[in-house]
């Protein structure tokens, strides 16, 4: 099965990948100006020395470097991320609680921008010459230039404090307790605005990828064959070019959606959105290091996984590709 | 043609640096016309913009001059967009030249590590990186770079890859140069230009990057940027608009322009490229 010697392969890579950023979390701690046993406490100096010192212990800091990245390494091996000495919480917990929310917001932001992404940047390639296609790219390039927090607090402004169309604050409805469809919908209305203005840039960038794209695909020899045959242009573009252009899109999507995480970080923050993205602005807040440590290290967690699946469903829809490389 | 009626060819370049050096001028001129700290509080808080003379883009929370934290800020926001790219580069360009020079498993190992920073979430690893550093203009700068190297290495090391077979190459080999003479002398000059146009673009994100820290608290706290002035204005948004609009708009157009000069200067340094489009 060659299928499933890829995905070992890659899960292998993966996981030394994802070693790699355990030890790199480690020597950012050794790093930190102060005490780790502080840093870890999440208090930078103002902890009484008793439980400093039951933490040295406990994390045995008195032990030499390489006992102590084993016990940091073997700890998250086992799903150990510490504890949040802020929230009371094992770090864990605190993720997996918020985890569902940013799923939704970036899935629902992906589906969007790379949807109307290739729909405005095929548009934009079928009119190169012509002032529509240059507007279209006008526009790309003005979403991508602008900060993702800036359109997120000027949709507020707009849609929530002018209008008052879309909530602008949370997931639900404080206090509805809606159940079933009514509650689904409150989300709905909820996600609105996140999803759009996180998904404004990436749209951007999805717009520029399919017109490149799609202009390369263009030049092959089977666009002139077609052509020859005398099939009609707008058949051309949508069989011949548009599908041979999308398999680099949907690869390259798969890639830069990894940043997605980042950018939910900024939105989650303006829209407190109960997602990972906000628990690590609230962990930036109260200097709660190991918190954002387990953060970090799930965010790339997540890029990875999303990359392991563009892979495959590249290899799946592409049949010319059989686990060549691996 | 020359260098730069290629570059004005490309209308919107010509507008971006029109923009460019409008912003340019403002870092330049703050110190002047806004010779006080932009930090001192001048007037009542929440002034709105045109409200009153002197204050046309109104006050803060705290009563400090809007006008002069954008004209300061400018400063900052080219600055570390600046230095930022310059270290990106410092790192990524002899890494990149390397591997592809090399080749093997020179390039296999520089390769590899190139990818695992492509590989982290650039805006959460730079988060990370200046939260344990302590936000300063050095962390900023310093975190920056790290997340934006791995693109210039892959473009160097793709250049120096396909030129090292070259005949001049060869000639310069059989004169006896050296491998480090060969690199700098002889195809450092001829990949110019594709890194002159990253450079370009980089300095754009980076201004993003900075804008977004700040506005999450991680700015350097002695300096007023423009992340910051949005950042602070946040909570406050549906009383004092202006607070988050004027330096927003700022970003945006510093962003933007960088990008259309961008454009610009890959239009007029691949000038078949340009052709073709």
């Amino acid at each position: 099965m060659l299928y499933a010697r890829l995905i070992v392969s890659r899960l292998i890579k993966a996981a030394v990948v994802l070693l790699m950023i355990v030890v790199f979390n480690f020597v950012l701690i050794q790093l930190a100006p102060g005490d780790p046993a502080a840093i870890l406490a999440g208090e930078a100096g103002a902890a009484d020395e008793a439980f400093i010192a039951q933490l040295r212990e406990r994390f045995g800091l008195d032990q030499p470097m390489y006992v102590q990245l084993w016990h940091y390494v073997s700890g998250i091996l086992t799903l150990d991320f510490g504890y949040s000495y802020r929230q009371q919480m094992p770090v864990l917990d605190l993720i997996m609680d918020r985890l569902p929310a940013t799923l939704l917001l970036t899935g629902t932001a992906f589906v969007l921008s790379l949807g109307l992404g290739i729909l405005a940047g095929s548009m934009a390639a079928m009119r190169v010459k012509k002032a529509s296609g240059s507007l279209i790219m006008a526009l790309a390039l003005l979403f991508y230039a602008t900060p993702l927090f800036w359109v997120a607090l000027m949709a507020v402004v707009l849609f929530s404090v002018y209008l008052d169309w879309l909530p602008a604050y949370g997931m639900f409805t404080v206090g509805a307790n809606l159940e079933g469809l009514a509650y689904a919908l409150d989300v709905a209305k909820h996600l609105v605005l996140p999803a759009t203005t996180l998904g404004l840039f990436f749209m951007a960038i999805y717009t520029r990828m399919t017109r490149a794209s799609m202009l390369d695909a263009a030049q092959q020899d089977f666009v002139k064959t077609a052509r020859a045959k005398g099939l009609a242009p707008r058949v051309i573009q949508r069989r011949h070019i548009l599908r041979n252009a999308l398999l680099p899109i949907i690869t390259l999507a798969g890639l830069q959606a990894g940043q997605m995480v980042g950018g939910a970080i900024l939105t989650e923050t303006v829209f407190a959105w109960p997602g990972i993205g906000r628990l690590m602005y609230e962990a930036l807040m109260q200097r709660d290091y190991n918190l954002l440590l387990g953060i970090f290290f799930f965010s790339a967690a997540l890029v990875i996984l999303f990359n392991i699946l563009t892979d495959l469903v590249y290899r799946l829809a592409d049949p010319r590709i059989k686990g060549a490389a691996a | 043609m020359t260098f730069f009626a290629r570059f004005a060819q490309n209308r919107g370049a010509l507008v971006g640096l029109l923009i460019l050096w409008a912003i340019i001028l403002m870092a330049v001129l703050a110190p002047l016309l806004f010779p006080e700290s932009p930090w001192r509080m001048v007037q009542r808080p929440f002034l709105p913009p045109m409200a009153q003379e002197g204050f046309w883009l109104g006050t803060d929370t705290m009563g400090r001059n809007v006008a002069a934290g954008l004209m300061h800020g400018a400063w900052v926001s080219l600055l570390i967009g600046l230095v930022s790219t310059a270290v990106a580069l410092a790192i990524g360009v002899p890494l990149g030249a390397i591997a592809g020079y090399y080749g093997g498993w020179v390039d296999d190992a520089l390769m590899r590590f190139t990818e695992f920073f492509q590989t982290i979430p650039n805006f959460a690893l730079a988060i990370v990186l200046v939260a344990i550093m302590q936000p300063s203009v050095t962390s900023i700068v310093l975190a920056i770079a790290i997340v934006s190297w791995p693109p210039v290495a892959r473009l160097v090391r793709a250049e120096f890859m396909s030129l090292r077979q070259r005949e001049y190459v060869e000639a310069a080999r059989l004169v006896g140069q050296s491998n480090l003479q060969i690199m700098l002398r002889q195809i450092l000059p001829n990949t110019l230009s594709p890194i002159i146009v990253l450079a370009s673009l980089m300095v754009a994100t980076a201004i993003l990057l900075e804008s977004s820290l700040s506005f999450l608290g991680l700015g350097d706290p002695n300096v007023m940027s423009w992340g910051y002035m949005i950042g602070a204005a946040r909570t406050v948004i549906r009383q004092a608009w202006w607070l988050s609009f004027f330096p927003g708009l700022a970003i945006l157009l510093t962003v933007l322009a960088l990008n259309l000069v961008g454009e610009g200067l890959d239009d007029a340094l691949n000038p078949k490229l340009a052709r073709e489009r």
